[in-house]
């Protein structure tokens, strides 16, 4: 973790004149942001209007059509970022367990029963991910933020179908990142508060 | 490095978990080869003479159908995107699982085939050289095969589409897979087709990765 203090002007994320376009149709351009340690980003505007594509596009998972941006690297040369889109990568026939050891493994190396632990999902270690409710894959997938410390959070709905405990619990989880010098940039629909966020409206 | 080790480690234990699934493609292998006697008669004679072929088609089939479901689970509940965002390069991943995949599926075959070649009555010579060359010929299939599975990832029926684009490729390998193994048995030798067959697995393991790759990032799109 980086000190707060020192590390209040290190910008993490930078992006100048992003543009993305899907089969043809423009889904958005000239996006320009920069989030530095501490920061956190809201994304909002109606359904469709590039708020997923411009998440997976910092992801690396879809070829921007233009302009550059930076993310930071791990310790060990993997990517800085966690990235929690719409679905839930759980397999039904693996334990809660063992599905964010998995994910962990694959991203870094994690702290399986702190992210167990934030939330709630100790007492459901041993089950089959099958015979979890949505919320529970939800909060199993969210686990991974913790389990495995990265720089920038890159958050798609992270609180669909959570109930208000466990949005409260993604707020903390989301205040202490920011606290220990991390960056979010979140698209929501405004179901969880994010204290003094900026706001980059993708709706125009 | 670690990342690719739990991945493989992941990939072993969810084909046990659902042995059910593990065990289709040999299922189907041994239940296939028993139709042939009903259906051409039982006759020594004729299944050692189509008995090497017979082998070599139905593990073809075998591969191709357990490999449906390589990538398009993956692809379903969102694990592509997480090897996406995993530093593990793609390249990685689809070797990783061609590997898991043909421990899980065709050496199910090598370690089986001296029990169908008692089946069909083959010669003696027969219970070396059918597992040999099926041990060199069916890595192949896998690493081919997965090529295609990727390319359909999207696709909601994919089964017979993948049968469509991947067994043409891989004819080469039935042709000498079955010449090695005539050869062996009859006593002429097999090095030659053993060289193509060996040749053929190293040219998969060097390309297939990455078509594979490239066909799991377009799905991403």
């Amino acid at each position: 973790m980086v000190d707060a203090e020192a590390a209040a002007t290190t910008t993490l994320v930078r992006a100048t004149g992003l543009a993305c376009r899907r089969v043809g149709r423009e889904i958005f351009r000239d996006i320009d942001l920069e989030l530095r340690a501490g920061e956190a980003l809201v994304l909002r505007g109606p359904n469709g209007s590039g708020k997923s594509s411009l998440l997976r596009v910092l992801a690396g998972l879809l070829e921007p059509a233009g302009g550059t941006f930076t993310l930071p690297a791990a310790a060990d040369g993997g990517p800085g970022y966690h990235y929690i889109g719409h679905a839930d990568p759980l397999k039904p026939g693996l334990t809660v367990e063992e599905n964010l050891a998995f994910a962990s493994a694959l991203t870094g190396r994690g702290d399986v029963e702190a992210g167990l632990r934030a939330f709630g999902l100790g007492r459901l270690a041993d089950a089959p991910a099958r015979q979890l409710s949505s919320g529970q894959r939800r909060r199993l997938t969210l686990a991974r933020l913790r389990a495995v410390t990265k720089p920038v959070w890159l958050l798609d709905e992270p609180a669909v179908g959570l109930d208000a405990a466990n949005r409260g619990r993604l707020e903390a989880l989301i205040d202490d990142h920011r606290r220990a010098g991390g960056a979010v940039l979140a698209a929501t629909h405004g179901d969880i508060a994010i204290a003094d966020a900026g706001l980059l409206d993708l709706g125009r | 490095m670690t990342a690719a080790a739990a991945l493989f480690a992941h990939e072993l234990r969810l084909a046990f978990r659902s042995g059910g699934e593990m065990a289709q493609g040999l299922v189907f292998f041994l239940l296939a080869l028993s139709l042939f006697p009903l259906g051409v008669g039982p006759g020594p004679a004729t299944l050692e003479r189509i008995g090497v072929g017979l082998i070599w088609v139905l593990a073809l089939f075998a591969v191709t159908l357990t490999l449906e479901r390589l990538y398009a689970e993956d692809a379903r509940d969102g694990t592509l995107d997480l090897y996406g965002v995993s530093g593990l390069s793609f390249e990685v991943v689809a070797l990783v699982k061609a590997a898991s995949h043909w421990l899980t599926s065709g050496l199910l075959l090598v370690l089986f085939s001296p029990l169908i070649c008692l089946l069909l009555g083959l010669p003696a010579a027969a219970y070396a050289a059918v597992p040999a060359v099926l041990l060199l010929g069916t890595p192949t299939l896998t690493l081919i095969g997965g090529i295609g599975a990727a390319l359909l990832v999207q696709s909601r029926r994919g089964g017979l589409l993948l049968a469509l684009i991947v067994l043409p490729l891989e004819i080469p390998v039935l042709i000498f897979g079955v010449s090695a193994i005539e050869g062996w048995v009859s006593g002429l030798g097999a090095s030659a087709q053993l060289s193509i067959l060996g040749a053929m697995l190293l040219g998969a393991l060097a390309l297939a990765p990455f078509a594979t790759a490239a066909a799991l990032r377009l799905a991403l799109e």
